[in-house]
């Protein structure tokens, strides 16, 4: 009895396929903006600088989605705590920083350097954990 | 679009909660402004006019003046010329083709969008006739159509000079007529490429030999690359009869209106600087034309002031900018320009008529109204005075923004307001 219910919980804690396509994509897209932000660095070339505020709010989209899908499996855990609660921090942290940095990209030209580039290599950072955290989390169980 | 609507409002609620530059109420104007250190919060300042009917309000004018509508429901008045006989041409259009390159665009386009008129351009002159001199103009008809954004007017060799956003046109005119005779003939096409700021100012000299157009930056700062800036943010000069031009001024961002002052051959302009350096940063300005002069867009504003957003910089360039002569404060855009003249009543004889269709890009509005220049030995001088204002009032509520502005021999101001679609006329009461 007491094994079937953990395995339905890790079950729910996992995220299923949608999530899953919405968290991952969020790395290629955060990633994709943090090298368009080196190019344009390197190169002054603007069209960089478009590239990257496009990715951003791709990856803000796939993100702000990603978010509300594990907002909704943490309320839906009894034990609200552990790789759960630390996965939905994290995602959450990666949005607003995200956000933050899309209206840092919004300047014009030059005056988004260099806090363009830095909130870029952040924001990857925080993108990539929270994947691992949120593809990793188990919450027990037999699977 | 529409579908953006939700995203577009939330992100423009946002926007404004989150905006922290105030700015100082009164600006610095005149020859030598005090410019603050630039400043940029995460999120722009921006202030939308909000549209309001006239009903049966009207501008505020200066004591001893009258001010009445002579046209309304036009399709976007933007520059007047007054013809020898009294006629006036009122050139209708809006222009650009920018592509939305960021999401900003996106966005700030459809808030600022919500400050403007929703009347599709005219793309033609209409002329406005008053013949028995009671000061209704009777006669509203359409002298010539199916322009490209036309904005920039002149007269001069008995012929109607139009600068379209991509085009110098002239038509020929007789006196009296009331439409134009075939298409026009073109002198030159002018850089209409993306058109970031379309309007094509336009002034002749007093011998007719050149027109000189004013060419806007494609960028408030550079956004769009340097490869778009060829042969922008520049004052041609063109030889009306052979079509020869060649940049007169250079780095004058958005040289938005021309005139020549009379008695002498010098260019003067009105010229909106750049955007987004903080509330009373960058004044836009009026100056005098200096042949072969270098104003500093992009790389530098008011003279040596490095503007750190264009990279890569150009020393060289900065040590060369030229200082304009009189500042009439941040964000105002000034849109229209005329040298006023004894008809205009004593306190106004010596001095220029500014058009100010206010700001955007600032937490505390200012222009919205037409100012006037005193000016002494041919320069300005002095502290500028308001002469129509009105237009916005301090709840926000705008009924009107004034583009165009012309002296009419007959002792009027011809102000046109693209909010409102009218024309405007301010007499001196006798």
């Amino acid at each position: 009895m007491s094994t079937s219910m953990t395995a339905g919980a890790a079950y729910r804690s996992t995220p299923g396929p949608v999530h899953t396509i919405l968290l991952a994509g969020t790395v290629p897209l955060y990633l994709g903006a943090l090298l368009s932000d080196i190019a344009y660095h390197n190169s002054h070339q603007i069209q960089w600088s478009n590239f990257a505020s496009w990715l951003l709010a791709g990856a803000e989209v796939f993100c702000g989605f990603a978010l509300l899908f594990a907002l909704v499996n943490l309320l839906r855990l009894k034990h609200k705590g552990g790789r759960p609660l630390l996965y939905v921090v994290l995602l959450l942290l990666t949005f607003v920083l995200g956000l933050v940095n899309c209206f840092e990209h919004a300047k014009d030209a030059w005056a988004i350097m260099p806090a363009a580039l830095v909130w870029s290599v952040i924001v990857t950072v925080l993108a990539i954990a929270a994947t691992w955290v949120g593809l990793t989390t188990r919450t027990g169980g037999a699977q | 679009m529409k579908r953006l609507t939700p995203i577009a409002l939330a992100t423009a609620a946002l926007l404004l909660s989150a905006c922290g530059e105030k700015g100082a109420s009164t600006q610095e104007r005149g020859a030598d402004p005090n410019l603050p250190a630039p400043e940029r919060g995460l999120l722009p300042s921006m202030k939308i006019a909000e549209p309001e009917a006239w009903g049966s309000l009207t501008p505020t004018v200066p004591q001893g003046f009258t001010v009445t509508a002579i046209a309304t429901d036009l399709k976007v008045p933007r520059q007047t010329l007054v013809l020898p006989n009294g006629d006036i041409l009122v050139a209708e259009g809006k222009g650009g083709s920018a592509a939305k390159l960021k999401p900003k665009d996106v966005i700030a386009g459809y808030i600022k969008a919500k400050g403007n008129t929703k009347v599709k351009g005219g793309n033609r002159l209409t002329l406005l006739r008053d013949a028995d001199g009671d000061g209704k103009y009777e006669l509203n008809t359409v002298f010539a159509d199916k322009l490209n954004a036309p904005y920039g007017l002149a007269f001069a060799n008995n012929k109607i000079y139009v600068a379209n956003q991509d085009e110098l046109v002239s038509f020929d005119y007789q006196p009296g007529q009331t439409k134009a005779v075939g298409a026009p003939s073109s002198i030159a096409k002018l850089p209409s490429e993306i058109n970031h700021h379309w309007t094509k100012s336009l002034a002749v000299s007093t011998d007719g030999r050149f027109a000189y157009v004013g060419i806007g930056s494609n960028s408030n700062i550079t956004e769009r690359g340097m490869e778009a800036e060829r042969d922008r943010a520049m004052v041609w000069q063109i030889d009306v009869n052979t079509g020869a031009y060649k940049p007169y001024v250079t780095g004058i961002r958005n040289p938005t209106a021309l005139a020549i002052q009379p008695g002498s051959d010098k260019v003067w302009a009105v010229v909106n600087e750049r955007d987004e350096l903080g509330p009373d940063l960058v004044p836009d300005y009026l100056t005098s034309l200096k042949e072969g002069a270098f104003y500093g867009w992009p790389y530098s504003y008011w003279g040596q002031n490095v503007d750190p957003r264009v990279q890569p910089g150009d020393p060289k360039k900065v040590a060369a900018a030229v200082k304009p002569d009189y500042a009439l404060g941040s964000h105002v855009a000034a849109l229209g320009l005329a040298f006023s003249s004894a008809v205009m009543g004593e306190a106004f004889v010596n001095g220029v008529f500014v058009g100010e269709h206010g700001s955007w890009n600032r937490d505390q509005p200012v222009g919205y109204k037409v100012i006037f220049v005193p000016f002494a030995d041919g320069r300005p001088s002095g502290q500028p005075v308001d002469f129509v204002t009105g237009f916005r009032d301090a709840d926000g509520k705008t009924r009107g923004r004034p583009v165009g502005v012309t002296v009419d021999p007959r002792g009027a101001l011809i102000v046109a307001d693209d909010l409102s679609n009218t024309v405007w006329r301010v007499v001196k009461s006798r």
